[in-house]
C-alpha cells in the first residue's frame, strides 16, 4: 500500500456561531493516496465543503479544528507562514463551485492567470502571459490571447469554469480540491468541464478530492466516495458500484432521489424530513428520524463505522439491510 | 432545504417571517426607540413642563451659574437654560418631523407609482427627481428662506421637497424588485385591482425599508433645519430652539460659558444618534427580509 | 450596499446615486461604450443645469408680491434706481425674455449687480470663492485621507481598537458641523489657543492656520462616515469567494489585500468619498458663518438677510453647478472603475 497524500483521521471542526462553537464536523477519517480520486457526497450542510476548506486552510476565523490532518505526512494544521502560503501555492489548489464569484470580477482574466505565475512562478509578465495562452489552449480554449484582455463578466460561466481548471494546470498541484465544479453550470457544459478535469488530472497524475451532491457523478469519477451526513461519515465505499449496492439507508435514499433518464417518472420520491446539522444531532443515529428502516435501537444507540463489503457503514442494521434497499425509480418492484 | 429532490417536487411557498415591528432590533435599536421617544414626548408637553417664561431674563443674571432656581444656569440674557432647552425641542423636533412625513408619503406614492405603470410615467418621475436631486437640502431651504422670509414654515416645506427624491428612489428600486416577483403576477392574473395589489402587497414588503430611511431623514432633517437656526435663517428670536441656542451660546464660548452651546448642541447630537442607529438596524432588518 | 439618504449629516443633498453595480452585461467595444457612456451622462448634466437654472431664475416669480416690489423689499430707491433695477431684469419684457437675458448674462459671466453693493454680482463672489474652495478642498482631503484609513484599517485588522474606532464613527456621524465647531472652537481656540477663533487671515501659512478648525469641524461627520462605509466595504470584500481563491493560491496576504480586497473595495469607497465631499458644498455655509470666513456661504447669508437676491441667485447657481459637475464626475469615476456597469445604465 503506498503512502497516502492525504490523511484525515479523527478531524472534528467547530465553527463559532452567535458566540458559541457549534459542531461542523464530527469525527471524520479517510485518506487519499496519489493520483487517485476520493469523492465526498452528501446534501448541503453535510460538512462535504468544510472538509474541503479544512483541507486549504480556508476555515473562518475562530474556527477549532481537532484531529489528525496531514498532507504529504506534515501536518497542515500545523502549517504556518511560508511554509502555509508555499503549500497553497504549488501543494494543493482549490476549484469552486461558482467560477463567477471565485474570479474578481474587477479584473481581467489575463490578470487571474498570471498573477499566480508571476507572484510565485517568478516569471515575467510576458512570460507568463505566454503560458497563460498555453494553458488556455489545454482547457480547450483556442482564442486565448483575446480571452486574457477580457473581464469575467464577458465570459460564459462554462469557460469561467475552464479558466479555472487552467489557472489550477498553471501551478500543476498534487492535490486538486473539486468543490462542485459543476453545480453552477448548465447541464451541457458540466459534462465538457468534467471531461477536461478528468483528462488533465489523468494526464499530470494529480490527486482529487471531488465534492458533489450527485451520486452517479461520483460513482463515475472516483475510486472511492465518501458519503457524509450531518458532519459525519456515513459510507465509505470503494469502487462504483455506489447507487447499485448502497451500505447505508442515506446512500440509497439518495439513490432513490435520482432523476433516471430511461424513464418517465411522474415524481421523484424525496427524503423526507429536513437534513440535520451536525450540530443539532439527536442521540443515536443521525439519519434515523428520514430513515425508513429505522427501529428502536437507531435513536439510542450511536452507530459505529463498521467495514462491510467494499467498504464502511455507519448503522447498525448494515448487514441486514444490503442488498435490500430501494435505491431507484425504476426498481419499484424491489424487495422492501 | 434538499437539493437531491429535482423534477416534480413538491414546493412548499416560502413561508413569510411575520416579524413584528421591533423584533432583532438589540440593545442598541431600543436604546434609540427610547431616546426618541423620550424626544418626541418632551416636543408634545414641554412647553406644559415649564415653570418659567423661557424668554423672560434677567440681563443682570446673563451666564448665572446652576442654582436652585435656574438648574442649568442662565444663558447671556439670563434667561432660564433648563426651560429654553424643554421648550425648544418643540421646534427642533417638529420641523423635523414634519419634512419626514411629507417626504415619505410624498415619495413613497411616487415611488409606487412609477413602479406599477412605468413606462412614460417612471421616466417623468426620474427625471423630475434628478432635477430635484440637484439642490441639496440646505441649499433650496435658504433659497425659500430668502423668497418668503426666515422662519420655518418655507423651510420645512423646502426640505420636504429635497428630501422626497431619496425616499422615491429607494422606494421605487423595492417596489420594482417587488413587483418582478411571481406573486405579484398570480395577483394581477386573479383580476385584483393594482391600486389594491400596491398598497395591500408591495407597500407592506418594503415598509421596514421605507421605515428605515424616514428614521435616517429625520435626522438629516433635524440637523438641517438646526443649522438653518443657527446661522439665524431659521427659529427667530425670541423662540427657543436648540439649533438657534447653539448659535446663541457662541458669544459665552468666546467668555468661556459654553453651557448654552453644549447643552443644546448635546441635545441633538443625542437625537440624530438615535435615529442614524435605529436607522441602521431597520436597514439591516429590511435587508434581512429579502 | 445602497447609497443610504445623504451622505454624512452634513452632506444633506449627496444624490443617492446608487452604487449597486448593476446586472452584468457584456459590452461591446469598451473605448466606444465609455465614450457614449460619458456623453449620455454629460447630457444629462446639460439638461439637469437647464431645469436648475430656470428654478433658480423662476424664484423670483415665485415670491409673494411682484418682482420689482420683492427686488427693492420696500428700500426707499429713486425712480432712476427702480428704472435701472427693471432694466437689468427686463422686467419690460416676456418672461421667456427675461430669462433668456438672465442666462446669456450668466453664461458670460455676468451675475447682474448687487443691490446692496451696487456692485457686480461678479466681482463680489471672485473675491470670495477662494476662501470656499480652499475650506472644501481641505475638508475633502481630510475626508479621502482620514475616512479611508481609518475605515482600512479598523477592516483589514479586526479587533478592539477597530471596534472602539466604529464605535467613535457611530457617535461622530451624529454631530452636525455647528455643534462640532463649537466645540473645536472652545478647546483649541479659546482655551489652548492654538487656533484663531474667526477670520480667514493673509498669507498662505496663516490662511492654512485659520482653515484647520473650519476643516475640521466641517469634515469630521463625513470622516466618520466614509470610514464606516470603508469598513465595510473592506470587510465584505475580504470575506468574497474572489479573495478565498487568491489566498487559496498561496499569493502572499499583502498582495491579496492591495491587489483584490482594497481595489474592489475602492469602487464603493471613492464613489461613497466622491459624494460626501459634494455634500460639503452646502454644509460649508454653516461652518464659514461660525469662523466668520469671508467665502460664498457667508456672503450667501447675508445677502438673504439683506435681502440681496441677485447675489442669492449667483450663489445658489454656482452652488448647484459644483454639485452636479463633482456628482457626474463621480459617476464616471464609478464606471470607470467597474468594468461591469453596464453601459446605457440609466441615471436612477
Amino acid at each position: 500500500m503506498t503512502t497516502p497524500l492525504l490523511q484525515v483521521e479523527a478531524l472534528n471542526i467547530a465553527l463559532p456561531v452567535d458566540g458559541e462553537l457549534r459542531t461542523v464536523l464530527h469525527d471524520v477519517s479517510f485518506s487519499l493516496e496519489p493520483g487517485r480520486t476520493v469523492g465526498l457526497v452528501g446534501e448541503s450542510g453535510s460538512g462535504k465543503s468544510m472538509t474541503a476548506r479544512a483541507v486549504a486552510r480556508l476555515l473562518p476565523p475562530g474556527a477549532r479544528v481537532r484531529g489528525r490532518l496531514e498532507f504529504d505526512g506534515a501536518s497542515i494544521v500545523d502549517l504556518r507562514g511560508e511554509a502555509l502560503r508555499r503549500y497553497r501555492a504549488g501543494d494543493v489548489s482549490m476549484i469552486f463551485q461558482d467560477p463567477r464569484s471565485a474570479i474578481n470580477p474587477v479584473r481581467r482574466i489575463g490578470d487571474f492567470l498570471t498573477e499566480a505565475l508571476r507572484i510565485n512562478g517568478g516569471m515575467s509578465s510576458r512570460a507568463a502571459g505566454a503560458r497563460a495562452v498555453e494553458l488556455l489552449a489545454e482547457v480547450g480554449i483556442a482564442d486565448g490571447a483575446r480571452r486574457l484582455r477580457q473581464y469575467p463578466h464577458e465570459l460564459s460561466g462554462g469557460l469561467l469554469q475552464r479558466v479555472m481548471i487552467a489557472a489550477t494546470l498553471a501551478v500543476r498541484p498534487r492535490l486538486i480540491l473539486a468543490d462542485e465544479p459543476t453545480t453552477a453550470l448548465d447541464v451541457s457544459t458540466q459534462a465538457e468541464v468534467m471531461a477536461i478535469l478528468g483528462r488533465l488530472r489523468a494526464e499530470y497524475g494529480m490527486a482529487m478530492l471531488f465534492i458533489t451532491h450527485d451520486l452517479d457523478l461520483a460513482a463515475a469519477v472516483c475510486d472511492e466516495t465518501i458519503v457524509m451526513y450531518a458532519g459525519s461519515v456515513v459510507e465509505q465505499h470503494r469502487g462504483a458500484s455506489l447507487h447499485e449496492d448502497p451500505l447505508h439507508p442515506y446512500t440509497a435514499a439518495l439513490a432513490q432521489a435520482r432523476p433516471d433518464i430511461d424513464r418517465a417518472t411522474r415524481r421523484l420520491p424525496a427524503i423526507p424530513g429536513y437534513p440535520t446539522t451536525a450540530y443539532e444531532v439527536p442521540p443515536g443515529c443521525a439519519f434515523a428520524p428520514r430513515c425508513p428502516h429505522a427501529v428502536a435501537a437507531c435513536t439510542t444507540q450511536e452507530p459505529q463505522l463498521v467495514p462491510i463489503g467494499d467498504g464502511h457503514s455507519r448503522c447498525i442494521r448494515a448487514e441486514e439491510l444490503r442488498g435490500r434497499m430501494l435505491t431507484g425509480p425504476s426498481t419499484t418492484e424491489g424487495v422492501a | 432545504m434538499t437539493t437531491l429532490t429535482a423534477g416534480e417536487v413538491e414546493v412548499t411557498p416560502p413561508r413569510r417571517r411575520t416579524w413584528g415591528w421591533t423584533r432583532g432590533l438589540g440593545v442598541s435599536g431600543w436604546l434609540s426607540i427610547g431616546v426618541l421617544v423620550l424626544v418626541l414626548l418632551l416636543a408634545v408637553v414641554g412647553p406644559l413642563l415649564a415653570s418659567q417664561d423661557p424668554n423672560e431674563g434677567n440681563l443682570a443674571q446673563g451666564f448665572g451659574a446652576p442654582s436652585v432656581e435656574h438648574w442649568l444656569g442662565q444663558d447671556a440674557n439670563g434667561r432660564d437654560l433648563l426651560t429654553r432647552l424643554v421648550v425648544g425641542a418643540r421646534t427642533a423636533v417638529i420641523g423635523p418631523l414634519l419634512v419626514v412625513v411629507a417626504s415619505t408619503i410624498l415619495g413613497t406614492v411616487l415611488a409606487l407609482a412609477a413602479a406599477w405603470f412605468g413606462g412614460w410615467f417612471d421616466t417623468a418621475v426620474a427625471r423630475v427627481v434628478d432635477a430635484v436631486f440637484a439642490f441639496p437640502g440646505l441649499l433650496l431651504a435658504i433659497l425659500a428662506t430668502a423668497l418668503f422670509g426666515a422662519g420655518l414654515p418655507a423651510a420645512v416645506a423646502a426640505l420636504s421637497i429635497a428630501y422626497t427624491p431619496y425616499m422615491a428612489r429607494i422606494a421605487r428600486s423595492a417596489a420594482l424588485r417587488e413587483r418582478g416577483m411571481p406573486y405579484i403576477a398570480a395577483l394581477r392574473v386573479q383580476g385584483i385591482h393594482g391600486l389594491s395589489i400596491c398598497v395591500r402587497h408591495i407597500l407592506p414588503n418594503i415598509r421596514t425599508l421605507v421605515l428605515a430611511n424616514a428614521t435616517i431623514s429625520f435626522g438629516f432633517a433635524l440637523i438641517d433645519l438646526a443649522g438653518l437656526s443657527f446661522i439665524g435663517l431659521g427659529v427667530q428670536p425670541p423662540t427657543a430652539d436648540w439649533g438657534a441656542m447653539v448659535g446663541e451660546g457662541l458669544a459665552g464660548i468666546l467668555q468661556r460659558y459654553p453651557q448654552e452651546s453644549f447643552y443644546a448642541g448635546a441635545l441633538i447630537v443625542a437625537t440624530v444618534a438615535a435615529a442614524n442607529v435605529l436607522g441602521d438596524r431597520l436597514t439591516t432588518r429590511s435587508e434581512g427580509r429579502s | 450596499m445602497t447609497a443610504q439618504a445623504g451622505g454624512a449629516p452634513t452632506a444633506s443633498g449627496a444624490p443617492g446615486t446608487p452604487t449597486t453595480p448593476a446586472a452584468p452585461t457584456r459590452r461591446r467595444g469598451s473605448g466606444l461604450a465609455i465614450a457614449r457612456f460619458a456623453v449620455a451622462r454629460v447630457v444629462g448634466l446639460v439638461a439637469t443645469l437647464f431645469v436648475a437654472s430656470i428654478v433658480i431664475f423662476g424664484a423670483l416669480f415665485l415670491a409673494p408680491g411682484s418682482p420689482i416690489t420683492f427686488l427693492t423689499h420696500g428700500r426707499s430707491m429713486s425712480p432712476e434706481a427702480v428704472k435701472a433695477l427693471e432694466h437689468e431684469y427686463h422686467l419690460d419684457e416676456s418672461v421667456p425674455a427675461q430669462y433668456w437675458h438672465w442666462l446669456t448674462g450668466v453664461l458670460h459671466g455676468d451675475f447682474g449687480t448687487s443691490i446692496l453693493y451696487h456692485d457686480s454680482v461678479g466681482s463680489l463672489i471672485a473675491s470670495r470663492v477662494v476662501n470656499t474652495v480652499a475650506l472644501v478642498l481641505f475638508s475633502a482631503v481630510l475626508i479621502i485621507v482620514l475616512g479611508l484609513s481609518i475605515g482600512i484599517y479598523a477592516g483589514l485588522r479586526p479587533g478592539r481598537l477597530a471596534g472602539t474606532l466604529m464605535g467613535t464613527s457611530t457617535a461622530l456621524m451624529a454631530v452636525p458641523a455647528f455643534v462640532a465647531a463649537v466645540v473645536l472652537t472652545l478647546v483649541f481656540a479659546v482655551d489652548l489657543g492654538w487656533f484663531p477663533v474667526f477670520g480667514s487671515g493673509s498669507g498662505l501659512l496663516d490662511r492654512i492656520h485659520h482653515l484647520v478648525l473650519p476643516s475640521v469641524a466641517l469634515a469630521l461627520a463625513s470622516v466618520a462616515f466614509v470610514g464606516r462605509l470603508t469598513n465595510a466595504a473592506v470587510r465584505e470584500e475580504l470575506a468574497a469567494d474572489h479573495v478565498q481563491t487568491a489566498i487559496s493560491r498561496g499569493l502572499p496576504y499583502r498582495f491579496v489585500v492591495r491587489r483584490h480586497v482594497i481595489r474592489n473595495a475602492a469602487v464603493p469607497m471613492l464613489t461613497v468619498a466622491g459624494l460626501t465631499v459634494a455634500g460639503l458644498i452646502a454644509g460649508s455655509v454653516v461652518v464659514e458663518q461660525v469662523f466668520q470666513l469671508n467665502g460664498l456661504g457667508s456672503f450667501l447669508v447675508t445677502a438673504v438677510q439683506q435681502k440681496d437676491f441677485p447675489v442669492v441667485q449667483a450663489i445658489c447657481l454656482i452652488y448647484v453647478t459644483s454639485f452636479v459637475v463633482l456628482n457626474t464626475l463621480i459617476d464616471l469615476l464609478y464606471s470607470f472603475l467597474d468594468p461591469r456597469i453596464a453601459v446605457g445604465r440609466g441615471p436612477s
